[in-house]
């Protein structure tokens, strides 16, 4: 199977306190993997060094083939990841609409007249929500709908890979399932690579096909959801 | 005794003070508003742009002389800001207190070349007839120059806030200024976004530039009279927002004005910083708070 995204011995760091130990990881074209851990051992850290908008102390990072360890956040945007942060950074000033606009700049040196496409049909599509609310301001959404927004805009670059953290954190069960539901499309209809860090096991373990523990900045664990059960792992990441 | 024509006709001047100070403060609000940074040098893109009018006169003589100068003061003074950001001021990005002291060492050095070049003393500019005369409007005299100067500053402001609100470099200035980490990952180039925000604060004030030439000489040190009141306003104006830069630039502007009816210019000044004081007691955040919506307001 093709390689996407590969990790090898990728350390990371806030002034002198390391966070990340020797991550090594691969994730194959068309994969969802489900990095799981308990509260502060580094998940946001890692989808944050592979965006790039944290500086791995160490490490080599490749994506689609070439080494972009020293690519800038925007580089690698444009190459091809999207980010969903934790905590949704959605341009709370900005209408939805051009929330999303702002994430058609990942097309920038991808195709002549691209970005002036605007918003593609398919993100509506997805979440019909934001075609209802696309001229009101992203800051008076509900977290939901933020949610959704965030994804939205992350989709509307057209990623290779989608990096998902915590996109259900907060959120009415209710519009988690949409959520869900949307995710799955991403990843059947439109082909693209996830990587999700998700406390919910069961979702984790319905939607993954392979997951990784995290504990205290080392990656512990890894296997497939086909083969481990959610209860083998529990543990790790329960307190 | 205050005769009413003489403070309607200072109010007028006022608010031709107050378009000075906009133009000459709003470079400053936009690139501390999105980039934190402070350019000392700033004031020296006002007397770059002074003296590319005055080249622009001797170029091409003329009654149209002005408006020639315009787009070239504004180019002139985007150029030399782009070099400014390219070679110092990103190469000293989050640290401000160096960021400070190398633009002000950039700021003498531009003054020196400037004297070197023109001469210790100032340059003059006449401006066209079409602008040497005046009209009585109920009672009061308006000078020609100073309506011109007025109309400059709302052209600008009109055409800058066009251009945040509609265009798209408006909406990725937004975007950074709002979260700049987000922007990055969404593929903006925020770097580039930056050297544009920067070369078109550079360029008004070197707009400012041509526009003070009207009133008196260019001189070397031409940009620093306009520097401090400049600062004063982007304080006030709550550290980055247009329309708190504007206002702030008409309250200034008014007590500058005003109050020279009763005091000499230096008490006049003394009087505007005192004012920024008292008004910041009150309203610590400036006239509109920035932090998170510095540009759409
Ligand atoms: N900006 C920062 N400066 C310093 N330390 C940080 C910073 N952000 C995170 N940390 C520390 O790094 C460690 C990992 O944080 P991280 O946010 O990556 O964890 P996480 O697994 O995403 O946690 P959570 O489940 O709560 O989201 C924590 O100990 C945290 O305190
Ligand atoms: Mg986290």
């Amino acid at each position: 199977m093709e390689t996407l995204l590969k990790m090898e011995a990728v350390t990371a760091a806030y002034g002198q306190s390391q966070v990340l130990w020797d991550i090594d990881l691969d994730i194959h074209k068309g994969g969802a993997v489900a990095l799981i851990g308990r509260n502060g051992v580094g998940k946001t850290t890692l989808l944050r060094t592979i965006m790039g908008v944290q500086k791995a102390a160490s490490g080599v990072i490749r994506f689609n083939g070439a080494d972009v360890t020293a690519q800038k956040p925007h580089e690698r945007a444009r190459g091809g990841i999207g980010f969903v942060p934790q905590g949704r950074h959605v341009f709370a000033h900005l209408s939805v609409e051009e929330n999303l606009t702002t994430g058609l700049s990942a097309l920038a040196g991808r195709g002549r007249g691209l970005i002036g496409q605007g918003v593609p049909d398919h993100i509506f599509d997805l979440f019909p929500k934001l075609a209802q609310i696309r001229h009101r301001k992203a800051g008076v959404l509900s977290g939901g709908e933020q949610q959704q927004l965030a994804i939205g805009r992350a989709l509307a670059g057209q990623p290779k890979l989608l990096l998902l953290d915590e996109p259900t954190e907060g959120i009415q069960p209710n519009v988690v399932q949409q959520i869900e539901e949307a995710l799955r499309r991403v990843r059947t209809e439109l082909g693209v690579t996830i990587v999700i860090v998700e406390q919910y096991l069961d979702f984790a373990w319905s939607f993954a096909d392979e997951y990784c523990v995290l504990m205290r900045g080392r990656m512990i664990r890894r296997g497939t959801t086909a083969q481990d059960s959610a209860a083998d792992v529990a543990h790790l990441v329960n307190v | 005794m205050l005769d009413a024509t003489l403070l309607a006709g200072q109010v007028f001047n006022g608010f031709s003070v107050a378009s000075l100070f906009v133009l000459a403060a709003l470079g400053l609000a936009l690139s501390f508003g999105l980039m934190r940074v402070i350019n000392m040098a700033h004031g020296e893109m006002l007397m770059l742009g002074g003296y590319l009018a005055y080249l622009t006169y001797l170029v091409v003589p003329g009654p149209l002389a002005i408006l020639v100068a315009m787009p070239v003061a504004f180019l002139g003074a985007a150029l030399l800001g782009a070099v400014l950001e390219l070679t110092v001021i990103r190469k000293l990005a989050a640290r401000p207190l160096d960021t400070l002291l190398a633009t002000w060492g950039v700021s003498l050095i531009l003054q020196q070349a400037a004297r070197s070049i023109f001469g210790p003393i100032g340059v003059g500019v006449t401006a066209p007839d079409w602008l040497n005369t005046g009209f009585l409007l109920a009672g009061v005299y308006i000078p020609s120059t100073r309506l011109f100067i007025l109309a400059v500053a709302v052209v600008v402001l009109a055409v800058l806030g066009l251009v945040i609100a509609r265009t798209r470099l408006g909406l990725l200035v937004r975007a950074v200024n709002q979260d700049r980490m987000m922007a990055a990952a969404s593929g903006i180039n925020v770097r580039r976004v930056d050297l544009a925000v920067f070369c078109l604060g550079t360029g008004i004030a070197g707009l400012a530039g041509v526009v003070l030439s009207l009133l008196g000489p260019v001189t070397p040190s031409v940009g620093q009279s306009y520097i401090v009141p400049a600062f004063l306003v982007v304080v006030m104006g709550g550290l980055g927002s247009m329309v708190g830069t504007t206002v702030a630039a008409i309250i200034l502007g008014l007590v500058s004005a005003i109050s020279q009816i009763f005091l000499d210019v230096s008490m006049s000044q003394v009087l505007m910083l005192l004012s920024v004081i008292v008004f910041l007691q009150f309203r610590p955040q400036g006239v509109v708070a920035t932090r998170s919506r510095a540009l759409e307001e």
